[in-house]
Protein backbone atom coordinates (compact mmCIF):
# COMPACT_ATOMS: atom_id res chain seq x y z
CA UNK A 1 0.00 0.00 0.00
CA UNK A 2 2.46 2.55 -0.99
CA UNK A 3 2.10 6.23 -0.40
CA UNK A 4 0.40 8.59 -3.09
CA UNK A 5 1.31 12.22 -3.29
CA UNK A 6 -1.33 13.16 -1.39
CA UNK A 7 -0.60 10.67 1.54
CA UNK A 8 2.76 12.20 1.66
CA UNK A 9 1.61 16.04 1.54
CA UNK A 10 -1.07 15.00 3.99
CA UNK A 11 1.65 13.48 6.81
CA UNK A 12 3.86 16.23 5.96
CA UNK A 13 1.07 18.97 6.34
CA UNK A 14 0.36 16.79 9.69
CA UNK A 15 3.87 16.72 10.76
CA UNK A 16 4.02 20.57 10.95
CA UNK A 17 1.19 21.10 13.53
CA UNK A 18 2.36 18.29 15.73
CA UNK A 19 6.10 18.20 15.46
CA UNK A 20 6.84 20.79 18.53
CA UNK A 21 5.09 18.14 20.58
CA UNK A 22 7.45 15.29 18.68
CA UNK A 23 9.12 14.41 22.04
CA UNK A 24 5.90 14.12 24.43
CA UNK A 25 3.98 12.26 21.92
CA UNK A 26 6.90 9.51 21.25
CA UNK A 27 7.32 9.89 25.67
CA UNK A 28 3.61 8.36 25.63
CA UNK A 29 3.64 6.47 22.67
CA UNK A 30 6.24 4.27 24.39
CA UNK A 31 4.79 4.84 27.50
CA UNK A 32 1.88 3.26 26.22
CA UNK A 33 3.07 0.34 24.29
CA UNK A 34 4.56 -1.00 27.25
CA UNK A 35 1.50 -0.37 29.15
CA UNK A 36 -0.74 -1.91 26.91
CA UNK A 37 1.26 -4.46 25.65
CA UNK A 38 3.38 -5.86 28.23
CA UNK A 39 5.16 -7.94 26.19
CA UNK A 40 7.36 -5.18 24.52
CA UNK A 41 8.92 -4.59 27.80
CA UNK A 42 11.12 -7.82 27.41
CA UNK A 43 13.36 -5.81 25.17
CA UNK A 44 13.75 -3.17 28.03
CA UNK A 45 14.76 -5.40 30.68
CA UNK A 46 18.17 -3.28 31.03
CA UNK A 47 15.99 -0.09 31.89
CA UNK A 48 15.92 0.58 35.78
CA UNK A 49 12.18 1.85 35.18
CA UNK A 50 10.02 1.16 31.99
CA UNK A 51 6.88 3.03 33.49
CA UNK A 52 5.21 5.92 31.26
CA UNK A 53 6.85 9.22 31.97
CA UNK A 54 10.11 7.53 33.53
CA UNK A 55 13.36 9.21 32.30
CA UNK A 56 14.59 6.16 30.19
CA UNK A 57 11.21 6.25 28.23
CA UNK A 58 10.86 9.66 27.81
CA UNK A 59 14.31 9.52 26.51
CA UNK A 60 14.06 7.02 24.12
CA UNK A 61 10.50 8.52 22.82
CA UNK A 62 12.47 11.30 21.47
CA UNK A 63 14.98 9.20 20.22
CA UNK A 64 12.02 7.93 18.28
CA UNK A 65 10.16 10.22 17.01
CA UNK A 66 13.09 11.89 16.36
CA UNK A 67 13.30 9.21 13.57
CA UNK A 68 10.34 9.80 12.78
CA UNK A 69 10.80 13.38 12.11
CA UNK A 70 13.61 12.48 9.81
CA UNK A 71 11.56 9.92 7.80
CA UNK A 72 9.32 12.64 7.54
CA UNK A 73 11.78 14.90 5.62
CA UNK A 74 12.49 12.30 3.21
CA UNK A 75 9.52 10.93 2.83
CA UNK A 76 9.89 10.11 -1.08
CA UNK A 77 12.85 7.71 -0.48
CA UNK A 78 11.91 5.59 2.65
CA UNK A 79 13.89 2.40 2.13
CA UNK A 80 17.20 4.96 1.38
CA UNK A 81 16.33 7.16 4.89
CA UNK A 82 15.68 4.03 6.70
CA UNK A 83 18.24 2.03 5.43
CA UNK A 84 20.86 2.36 8.42
CA UNK A 85 18.10 2.00 11.15
CA UNK A 86 16.66 -1.07 9.46
CA UNK A 87 20.34 -2.79 9.47
CA UNK A 88 20.20 -1.90 13.13
CA UNK A 89 17.42 -3.52 13.90
CA UNK A 90 18.16 -6.50 11.88
CA UNK A 91 21.62 -7.16 13.70
CA UNK A 92 21.50 -5.35 16.47
CA UNK A 93 18.50 -4.96 18.19
CA UNK A 94 16.47 -7.55 16.77
CA UNK A 95 13.11 -6.11 17.21
CA UNK A 96 10.25 -8.23 15.63
CA UNK A 97 8.83 -6.69 13.53
CA UNK A 98 5.35 -7.46 14.49
CA UNK A 99 5.93 -4.95 17.21
CA UNK A 100 6.07 -2.39 14.81
CA UNK A 101 2.64 -1.95 14.36
CA UNK A 102 1.98 -2.04 18.48
CA UNK A 103 4.14 1.04 18.27
CA UNK A 104 2.16 2.35 15.10
CA UNK A 105 -1.31 1.85 16.77
CA UNK A 106 -0.12 3.96 19.91
CA UNK A 107 1.72 6.86 17.89
CA UNK A 108 -1.60 7.19 15.96
CA UNK A 109 -3.45 7.05 19.51
CA UNK A 110 -1.76 9.68 21.60
CA UNK A 111 -1.56 12.09 17.97
CA UNK A 112 -5.50 11.19 18.28
CA UNK A 113 -5.35 12.29 22.00
CA UNK A 114 -3.60 15.31 21.50
CA UNK A 115 -4.50 16.52 18.02
CA UNK A 116 -8.04 15.94 17.93
CA UNK A 117 -9.28 18.36 16.08
CA UNK A 118 -6.32 17.80 13.10
CA UNK A 119 -7.38 14.09 12.65
CA UNK A 120 -9.81 13.80 10.48
CA UNK A 121 -10.40 10.13 8.98
CA UNK A 122 -8.52 11.11 5.63
CA UNK A 123 -5.66 12.22 7.98
CA UNK A 124 -5.84 8.82 9.96
CA UNK A 125 -5.41 6.58 6.96
CA UNK A 126 -2.63 8.54 5.68
CA UNK A 127 -1.04 8.55 8.66
CA UNK A 128 -1.95 4.99 9.07
CA UNK A 129 0.07 3.92 6.09
CA UNK A 130 3.43 5.98 6.48
CA UNK A 131 3.67 4.14 9.30
CA UNK A 132 2.91 1.15 8.01
CA UNK A 133 5.82 1.95 5.17
CA UNK A 134 8.02 2.95 7.74
CA UNK A 135 7.71 -0.13 9.74
CA UNK A 136 8.34 -2.37 6.57
CA UNK A 137 11.40 -0.32 5.24
CA UNK A 138 12.41 -0.95 9.20
CA UNK A 139 12.16 -4.48 8.17
CA UNK A 140 13.90 -4.33 5.31
CA UNK A 141 16.97 -6.15 6.52
CA UNK A 142 15.71 -8.77 8.36
CA UNK A 143 16.23 -11.23 6.51
CA UNK B 1 -9.39 -9.46 -0.26
CA UNK B 2 -10.48 -12.04 -2.46
CA UNK B 3 -13.32 -11.84 -4.58
CA UNK B 4 -15.68 -13.66 -1.83
CA UNK B 5 -18.77 -11.26 -2.41
CA UNK B 6 -20.79 -14.18 -3.97
CA UNK B 7 -24.46 -14.48 -3.97
CA UNK B 8 -25.30 -16.14 -1.20
CA UNK B 9 -22.96 -13.81 0.82
CA UNK B 10 -24.47 -10.68 -0.88
CA UNK B 11 -28.02 -12.01 -0.53
CA UNK B 12 -27.48 -13.19 3.64
CA UNK B 13 -25.57 -10.04 4.11
CA UNK B 14 -28.93 -7.63 2.83
CA UNK B 15 -31.14 -9.84 5.08
CA UNK B 16 -29.04 -9.53 8.34
CA UNK B 17 -28.08 -6.10 7.48
CA UNK B 18 -31.73 -4.09 7.20
CA UNK B 19 -33.22 -6.60 10.33
CA UNK B 20 -30.15 -6.02 12.49
CA UNK B 21 -31.71 -4.89 15.39
CA UNK B 22 -34.14 -7.71 15.40
CA UNK B 23 -31.89 -10.28 14.87
CA UNK B 24 -29.26 -8.89 17.44
CA UNK B 25 -32.09 -8.98 20.30
CA UNK B 26 -32.45 -12.59 19.63
CA UNK B 27 -29.12 -13.50 19.58
CA UNK B 28 -27.59 -11.68 22.48
CA UNK B 29 -30.62 -12.05 25.22
CA UNK B 30 -30.26 -14.63 27.45
CA UNK B 31 -28.46 -17.36 26.15
CA UNK B 32 -25.00 -18.07 28.30
CA UNK B 33 -24.39 -21.59 27.76
CA UNK B 34 -20.20 -21.28 28.84
CA UNK B 35 -18.92 -19.24 31.62
CA UNK B 36 -16.02 -17.02 30.98
CA UNK B 37 -13.73 -19.03 33.45
CA UNK B 38 -10.49 -17.78 31.94
CA UNK B 39 -10.92 -14.05 31.83
CA UNK B 40 -10.89 -12.44 34.93
CA UNK B 41 -11.77 -8.78 35.59
CA UNK B 42 -10.16 -6.51 38.76
CA UNK B 43 -12.40 -4.10 40.63
CA UNK B 44 -9.81 -1.30 38.98
CA UNK B 45 -10.29 -2.46 35.37
CA UNK B 46 -14.59 -2.95 35.73
CA UNK B 47 -14.89 0.99 37.31
CA UNK B 48 -12.16 1.81 34.37
CA UNK B 49 -14.54 0.14 31.78
CA UNK B 50 -17.56 1.35 33.16
CA UNK B 51 -16.17 5.41 33.79
CA UNK B 52 -15.45 4.88 29.79
CA UNK B 53 -18.24 3.30 28.95
CA UNK B 54 -20.47 5.63 30.75
CA UNK B 55 -18.99 8.95 29.22
CA UNK B 56 -19.28 7.63 25.36
CA UNK B 57 -22.91 8.60 23.73
CA UNK B 58 -22.95 5.60 21.85
CA UNK B 59 -25.28 6.95 19.18
CA UNK B 60 -21.86 9.32 18.13
CA UNK B 61 -19.30 7.27 18.81
CA UNK B 62 -20.68 4.49 16.73
CA UNK B 63 -21.10 6.36 13.42
CA UNK B 64 -17.76 7.60 13.81
CA UNK B 65 -15.76 4.40 14.69
CA UNK B 66 -17.27 2.26 11.61
CA UNK B 67 -16.85 5.14 9.50
CA UNK B 68 -13.23 5.27 10.38
CA UNK B 69 -12.91 1.94 9.29
CA UNK B 70 -14.43 2.09 6.35
CA UNK B 71 -12.22 4.76 5.94
CA UNK B 72 -8.95 3.67 7.08
CA UNK B 73 -9.41 0.21 5.59
CA UNK B 74 -11.46 0.85 2.36
CA UNK B 75 -11.41 -3.03 1.88
CA UNK B 76 -14.07 -3.24 4.85
CA UNK B 77 -16.21 -2.02 2.34
CA UNK B 78 -16.77 -5.19 0.95
CA UNK B 79 -19.43 -6.27 3.49
CA UNK B 80 -21.71 -3.34 2.86
CA UNK B 81 -22.66 -3.26 -0.86
CA UNK B 82 -25.72 -2.42 -0.08
CA UNK B 83 -25.49 0.71 1.91
CA UNK B 84 -25.15 2.77 -1.19
CA UNK B 85 -22.56 5.79 -1.65
CA UNK B 86 -19.06 5.26 0.51
CA UNK B 87 -16.95 6.64 -2.64
CA UNK B 88 -15.08 8.81 -0.39
CA UNK B 89 -14.66 10.30 3.22
CA UNK B 90 -17.95 12.61 2.96
CA UNK B 91 -20.10 10.14 1.59
CA UNK B 92 -18.73 7.85 3.83
CA UNK B 93 -19.04 10.07 6.95
CA UNK B 94 -22.94 11.28 5.80
CA UNK B 95 -24.35 8.01 4.61
CA UNK B 96 -27.44 7.28 6.90
CA UNK B 97 -27.20 3.48 6.63
CA UNK B 98 -23.29 3.34 8.31
CA UNK B 99 -24.83 5.59 10.61
CA UNK B 100 -27.46 3.47 11.57
CA UNK B 101 -25.14 0.22 11.72
CA UNK B 102 -22.70 2.17 13.84
CA UNK B 103 -25.16 2.42 16.34
CA UNK B 104 -26.35 -1.36 15.76
CA UNK B 105 -22.43 -2.36 16.48
CA UNK B 106 -22.44 -0.17 19.79
CA UNK B 107 -25.67 -1.32 21.12
CA UNK B 108 -24.23 -5.18 21.10
CA UNK B 109 -21.23 -3.98 22.44
CA UNK B 110 -23.00 -2.67 25.28
CA UNK B 111 -24.46 -5.88 26.03
CA UNK B 112 -20.75 -7.09 26.66
CA UNK B 113 -19.77 -4.15 28.87
CA UNK B 114 -23.05 -5.06 31.02
CA UNK B 115 -22.23 -8.86 31.14
CA UNK B 116 -18.30 -8.78 31.50
CA UNK B 117 -17.95 -12.26 33.26
CA UNK B 118 -19.52 -14.18 30.47
CA UNK B 119 -18.68 -12.45 26.86
CA UNK B 120 -17.73 -15.16 24.83
CA UNK B 121 -21.37 -17.04 25.98
CA UNK B 122 -23.24 -13.45 25.44
CA UNK B 123 -21.79 -13.44 21.77
CA UNK B 124 -21.84 -17.19 20.75
CA UNK B 125 -24.52 -17.02 18.61
CA UNK B 126 -23.19 -13.12 17.14
CA UNK B 127 -20.07 -14.99 16.07
CA UNK B 128 -22.13 -17.61 14.56
CA UNK B 129 -23.85 -14.53 12.45
CA UNK B 130 -21.11 -13.20 11.55
CA UNK B 131 -19.27 -16.60 10.73
CA UNK B 132 -21.80 -18.21 8.54
CA UNK B 133 -24.28 -15.72 7.45
CA UNK B 134 -22.29 -12.39 7.09
CA UNK B 135 -19.03 -14.44 6.39
CA UNK B 136 -17.12 -11.88 7.95
CA UNK B 137 -13.12 -11.92 7.94
CA UNK B 138 -12.31 -11.86 11.70
CA UNK B 139 -9.52 -9.67 11.38
CA UNK B 140 -11.84 -6.90 10.85
CA UNK B 141 -13.55 -7.27 14.45
CA UNK B 142 -9.66 -6.12 15.40
CA UNK B 143 -9.65 -3.00 13.00
CA UNK B 144 -13.04 -2.22 14.12
CA UNK B 145 -11.49 -2.31 17.83
CA UNK B 146 -8.64 -0.54 17.05
CA UNK B 147 -10.67 2.72 15.35
CA UNK B 148 -13.09 2.24 18.07
CA UNK B 149 -10.51 3.07 20.53
CA UNK B 150 -8.64 5.61 18.08
CA UNK B 151 -12.26 7.08 18.47
CA UNK B 152 -12.67 6.84 22.38
CA UNK B 153 -8.85 8.50 22.79
CA UNK B 154 -9.61 11.42 20.36
CA UNK B 155 -12.88 11.85 22.75
CA UNK B 156 -10.77 11.54 25.97
CA UNK B 157 -7.32 13.23 25.41
CA UNK B 158 -6.01 12.98 29.01
CA UNK B 159 -8.57 11.03 30.58
CA UNK B 160 -7.48 8.42 28.42
CA UNK B 161 -4.26 7.61 30.37
CA UNK B 162 -2.09 4.38 29.68
CA UNK B 163 -3.78 2.16 31.92
CA UNK B 164 -6.73 2.68 30.95
CA UNK B 165 -6.36 2.48 27.55
CA UNK B 166 -5.02 -0.97 28.47
CA UNK B 167 -7.81 -2.23 30.13
CA UNK B 168 -9.89 -0.88 27.24
CA UNK B 169 -8.00 -2.56 25.28
CA UNK B 170 -8.34 -5.98 27.00
CA UNK B 171 -11.59 -5.71 26.67
CA UNK B 172 -12.06 -5.15 23.14
CA UNK B 173 -9.48 -8.06 23.02
CA UNK B 174 -11.90 -10.35 24.87
CA UNK B 175 -14.83 -8.94 22.59
CA UNK B 176 -12.57 -9.80 19.36
CA UNK B 177 -11.92 -13.26 20.22
CA UNK B 178 -15.03 -13.96 21.57
CA UNK B 179 -16.81 -13.03 17.97
CA UNK B 180 -14.78 -15.25 16.83
CA UNK B 181 -15.12 -17.95 18.81
CA UNK B 182 -17.38 -20.26 16.18
CA UNK B 183 -15.71 -19.65 13.42
CA UNK B 184 -14.59 -22.83 12.05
Amino acid sequence: MSLTAKDMATVKTLWGKISSKSDEIGAEALGRLLTVYPQTKTYFAHWADVSPGSAPVKKHGKTIMGAVGEAVSKIEDLPGALSQLSELHAYKLRVDPANFKLLAHNIIVVVGMMFPGDFSPEVHVSLDKFLQNLAWCLAERYR
Amino acid sequence: MSGGGDKEGIKSARAANSDCSLILESLIVGKSTEADSMVEWSDAERSAIAAVWGKLNLDEVGPQALGRVLIVYPWTQRYFGTFGDLSNAAAILGNPKVANHGKVVLGALDKAVKNLDNIKGTYANLSQLHCEKLNVDPDNFRLLADCLTIVIATKFGAAFPPQVQATWQKLMAVVVAALTSRYF
